[in-house]
């Protein structure tokens, strides 16, 4: 087949020599090319079915979570399964907001549009997040008149990855009824045990807030000791102050924080 | 001639088991096997991923330049294993979710660029195809036999589903944690190594270094 005459730049490029600069760098850029191409079409193709699975499994353990804090079985059960309120929170002023619908509201793609959120100060930014959206689905839980529990979503940069979860607070807005990472990408089996039910059940039952009004919680190296301590994992240091990191975020004056100083005022 | 190229296909099963006889892709061997469900799901995803590799190496053979050969191969790879990734978190989520990390470790599965340097680079694609579905099934069957011995003396289920009482749960299997440990799997695939090379004498490696006694002179 070397003898037939090559007249296509196709052909041309076939018939150099392997190992000639010309040939290497082609065959470098189109065997990367095909690759990318391959992976990225892959990639967003099946981006929405995976989505799914996320968000299934994401729905599925915060039913998890209501189900496992203690006495609020009991209080679905009697005022029936319909008192999971979800409202869409306006973080700026703290009201919630009516005019958008919360099923129809993308959380997700919020936290990176720029017309959906807002740049954020470095020095502020303790969740490491960029940018704030400026509208957030908070779950209540009513019992009777009174609030039983809110269930906020967190999120925030970890070691490697976002680690996303839901925070619980109980009825006074300053107790943590649990913590519940849905999803994270942190080194399997070192910072991914953020996950372990042993760790997070070290949350439940602190207290974010000192006596004062700051925001006292914070993850320490052994021996945790008080309201406002959590023992971090050993060898996941970065993993848990992530964690720790976007509890304090998401809680203060900058998160959520203007939300529940209304609720505490005001009520609903 | 046929003959020949099925023989492609069957070698790699028993006679050149990519485990027991070329001890590669062990890591993924302990650590996938304590289920049937996950070593079978691994197992699909090595196939596939070694199949396509292999007829896409081999179809590019004669144009690939020698002094970037490695790092196109390892890219064709990583690129077919994320989409077997990809393709895992979109229809097996669960699964995905129980492998973690071991799908994306294919990459570095040693069977998968051993078969594309030694075989697919030199050989025509029908030939490395075949090639590579037997080095493939050859892995799957090592793999999905420690599961077996693993999962029900391990947990006590076949598929996840329970075939052995617990005694946790009132009957009389007191399961073997050390089962659903990787180093148990280790032992299992030196059995394994250890009973084909009885039945096969012909797999023993020679003694490259035989022990030298103090006059220099080899002792058996």
């Amino acid at each position: 087949m070397a003898e037939t005459p090559r007249r296509t730049p196709w052909g041309r490029f076939l018939a150099l020599p392997n190992d000639s600069l010309a040939k290497t760098l082609g065959v470098a850029f189109l065997v990367a090319l095909v690759s990318a191409t391959t992976v990225s079409v892959t990639s967003i193709a099946l981006k929405p079915r995976q989505q799914a699975h996320i968000d299934a499994a994401r729905e599925a353990q915060l039913a998890e979570l209501v189900a496992t804090l203690p006495g609020l079985a009991e209080i679905l059960r009697a005022t029936g399964a319909d008192t999971m309120e979800s409202v869409l929170v306006d973080l700026t002023t703290g009201e919630i907001d009516t005019t958008t619908d919360p099923a129809g509201y993308d959380f997700l793609a919020a936290q990176t549009d720029p017309a959906l959120s807002d740049a954020l100060p470095p020095e502020l930014d303790l969740a490491r997040i960029g940018r704030l959206p400026r509208l957030a689905p908070v779950y209540l839980v009513r019992d009777g008149d009174d609030l039983a529990l809110v269930v906020l979503q967190i999120y925030g940069a970890g070691y490697q990855s976002t680690i996303r979860a839901y925070l619980a607070l109980e009825g006074d807005l300053n107790t943590i009824a649990g913590l519940s990472i849905y999803e994270q990408g942190e080194t399997p089996g070192l910072g991914s045990r953020i996950t372990a039910p042993e760790w997070q059940a070290l949350w439940s039952g602190q207290q974010v807030a000192d006596a004062t009004g700051e925001i006292a919680i914070s993850v320490v190296r052994g021996g945790a000791a008080g309201p406002h301590e959590v023992d971090g994992i050993t060898g996941a240091t970065r993993s848990s102050n992530g964690v720790a990191g976007m509890v304090q975020f998401w809680m203060g004056e900058n998160g959520y924080g203007p939300f529940l100083d209304r609720l505490k005022s005001e009520g609903v | 001639m046929a003959s020949s190229l099925l023989r492609h296909l069957t070698a790699p099963i028993i006679d050149n088991n990519p485990i027991t006889l070329q001890i590669l892709g062990i890591c993924s061997a302990l650590a996938v096997t304590t289920s049937l469900s996950t070593a079978l799901t691994m197992s699909a995803a090595l196939v596939t991923v070694l199949a396509g590799a292999s007829t896409a190496i081999s179809l590019i053979r004669r144009h690939l330049p020698s002094s970037i050969r490695l790092v196109v191969q390892i890219t064709i790879i990583a690129s077919l294993v994320i989409v077997a990734d990809q393709v895992l978190r979109a229809f097996a989520f669960e699964m995905s979710q129980r492998l973690s990390i071991f799908v994306g470790l294919i990459v570095t599965n040693c069977v998968v660029l051993g078969r594309a340097e030694a075989f697919a680079m030199r050989n025509p694609v029908g030939p490395s195809l075949l090639d590579a579905l037997g080095n493939g099934l050859g892995y799957s069957a090592v793999l999905l036999l420690i599961a077996a011995i693993r999962e029900p003396l391990g947990s006590g289920s076949v598929f996840g589903v329970p075939v052995l009482p617990l005694a946790s749960e009132g009957g009389w299997f007191q399961p073997l944690g050390f089962m659903l440990l990787a180093p148990s799997a280790f032992v299992l695939i030196g059995l394994l190594i250890w009973i084909i090379r009885t039945l096969r004498p012909e797999q023993v490696e020679v003694n490259d270094y035989p022990f030298q006694g103090t006059d220099g002179g080899a002792r058996r």
